[in-house]
């Protein structure tokens, strides 16, 4: 890691900042996503709308917001909207080209548990639930997801699908007639993982300074290393030095 | 007709054991204060609705009010995990009804629309609606298409937080919605609880952000800082080192037991609760006022 003190979450949400396009409307989640989203409106994106599942269209929060609903995302917003519109009308409807979010368990086919480690009526670990996630999977144009590259994080079936991936392939995703295109990319701290056109999870790319075999360890399945394996671009210190002022009392930037 | 009483009458008269409670509040406008009044009169095998259960329904799990949890993200909003509620269930001392934000608000929203389901869209994954059999998958009669349905929701007692409502119970709401709106048409009684009550004037100065009105309100509360340590709108900031506190507090059930005792036993009511957390929060949470422009409706 060339950029002195460069942290984990660092590299990650740099490397999933450059992800978003100007002009996607992006479903923001909380934490490492939403600060992504906000690196990206004041770098090459400045024309992102970002939309908070609690009703917020076009914030343009002032502080870093501590919650889904922090008042700042509120004040200077471009339009604020019940649950059910911001659900049914902007979400179902086919409004939100990015869903953004965090992944407790994220399989081979990048379909997502945030609700359950072993059975669901009798729960080892209880974990929050879909919250908006499983509509915001299935709907959005594509779906990126931030977390750390552990092997408990990286299981070959996840032990409850909370949200869609591709579920047991591209084709089974297509037959289920979601509007959304899945998952587009899975950013880790080692490097990026991506679909294949059978819709299994394979790296893409790693860090600068990342053997692939270290992603490989960290995954549950027999990752694949694609063929043209990039390395992703070094963080630069302008990108480093407004992310950090996101966050100044690093509380998502651990 | 004015509905105006205290916030302990309105819990003693409209909210019994047993009852289905939903407190309203997407992070926004969560009140606090009622959820507390419901733990001080000690209500029992209540079935507590709610998307976000949030620390209001961490805090009255663990005072014993509740049997069952109806919910579709059960934790600590920005921060992790909801500990009391995550313990009730993985011991499975807490039953539990799961859904996601849009199957809730779905529900609501049926609910407020007096019809009998809602349809919704299918999102390709199905242990969720498998282990719920609320769920349900049927053919639109129209394209033969499989749409999801959940039923309609039909709270026995609603209680929202508002920043301004008259004694009737015509209420101004802004910032994050949430399901403030639908709670209030889907539940049997509604519980207002308002910042500051105001002269039916000031209600009809502007009548678009009446978003609750009289007609579905049973009692109406002047509770001044409810929502601590949520927020309300451009009148205190949420608190979110109280949020932080609480992960670490809620770790331990003799500290639970000792807070409780503290802050909800050991008190009458909100305003002995807010004069308790001191200048220091006061000065912490106060916000400065961004005013939006006035609109014109017209003299006619």
């Amino acid at each position: 890691m060339s950029q002195p003190g460069l942290t984990p979450s660092e590299l990650m949400t740099v490397n999933a900042a450059r992800l978003l396009r100007d002009g996607d409307v992006v479903f923001v989640g909380v934490g490492l996503p939403n600060l992504a989203c906000n690196l990206a409106r004041r770098t090459h994106a400045p024309e992102l709308v970002m939309i908070y599942e609690a009703g917020v269209i076009g914030a343009q929060p002032a502080r870093l917001p501590l919650s889904i609903g922090d008042p700042t995302l509120v004040s200077g917003a471009l339009s604020v909207v019940s649950m059910w519109e911001i659900f049914a009308y902007y979400l179902q409807r086919g409004l939100v080209s990015v869903g953004f979010m965090g992944g407790a368990q994220i399989d081979r086919f990048g379909n997502v548990n945030a609700t359950v480690i072993g059975p669901y009526a009798k729960p080892k670990i209880r974990l929050p639930g879909s919250g908006g996630s499983m509509e915001i999977a299935a709907w959005a144009d594509r779906c990126y997801y931030i977390t750390p590259h552990e092997k408990r994080r990286f299981p070959p079936r996840v032990d409850f699908q909370t949200s869609a991936g591709f579920l047991g392939g591209r084709a089974e995703r297509e037959a289920a007639g979601l509007r959304g295109g899945g998952p587009a990319a899975v950013v880790t701290d080692l490097g990026i993982l991506e679909p294949d056109e059978t819709g299994e999870l394979v790296l893409g790319a790693v860090h600068p300074g990342i053997d692939p075999e270290q992603a490989r360890a960290q995954t549950g399945w027999e990752l694949r290393v694609l063929p043209a394996l990039r390395t992703t671009v070094e963080v630069t210190p302008d990108e480093l030095s407004l992310l950090r002022q996101l966050d100044p009392q690093r509380i998502y930037l651990n | 007709m004015s509905k105006l009483t205290t916030l302990h009458d309105a819990v003693a008269a409209h909210v019994h054991d047993g009852d289905l409670i939903y407190a309203a509040g997407f992070t926004h406008l969560i009140p606090f204060a009622a959820g507390h009044e419901i733990i001080r009169q000690a209500r029992r095998e209540l079935v507590l609705a709610r998307a976000t259960p949030d620390l209001i329904y961490d805090q009255m799990v663990a005072a014993g009010c509740a049997r069952k949890i109806i919910f579709s993200y059960s934790g600590n909003p920005g921060i992790g995990s909801l500990r009391i509620v995550r313990t009730a269930l993985e011991d499975g001392t807490l039953a539990w009804e799961e859904y996601s934000h849009f199957a809730m608000i779905s529900r609501l929203t049926a609910g407020a629309s007096g019809v009998p389901f809602m349809p919704m869209n299918p999102t390709g994954v199905d242990d969720l609606p498998k282990a719920n059999p609320s769920y349900r998958t049927v053919a639109d009669p129209y394209s033969g298409r499989p749409v999801v349905t959940v039923p309609a929701l039909h709270p026995d007692v609603a209680i929202v937080h508002v920043q301004r409502a008259d004694a009737e119970g015509n209420c101004h709401l802004w910032g994050i919605l949430g399901e403030q709106k639908e709670a209030a048409f889907a539940a049997a009684r509604v519980i207002v609880t308002a910042e500051e009550i105001v002269d039916p004037a000031v209600i009809r100065s502007d009548p678009n952000r009446t978003i609750i009105p009289a007609l579905v309100v049973d009692a109406v509360c002047h509770v001044p800082f409810c929502a601590h340590p949520s927020y309300t709108q451009g009148y205190y900031d949420r608190d979110n080192a109280f949020y932080l506190e609480w992960d670490r507090l809620s770790a331990e059930p003799a500290r639970v037991r000792a807070w409780l005792d503290e802050w909800v036993f050991g008190l009458p009511d909100r305003p002995a609760y807010w004069e308790k957390l001191g200048a220091e929060a006061h000065d912490r949470l106060r916000v400065e006022p961004r005013w939006s422009e006035p609109v014109n409706y017209g003299q006619y």
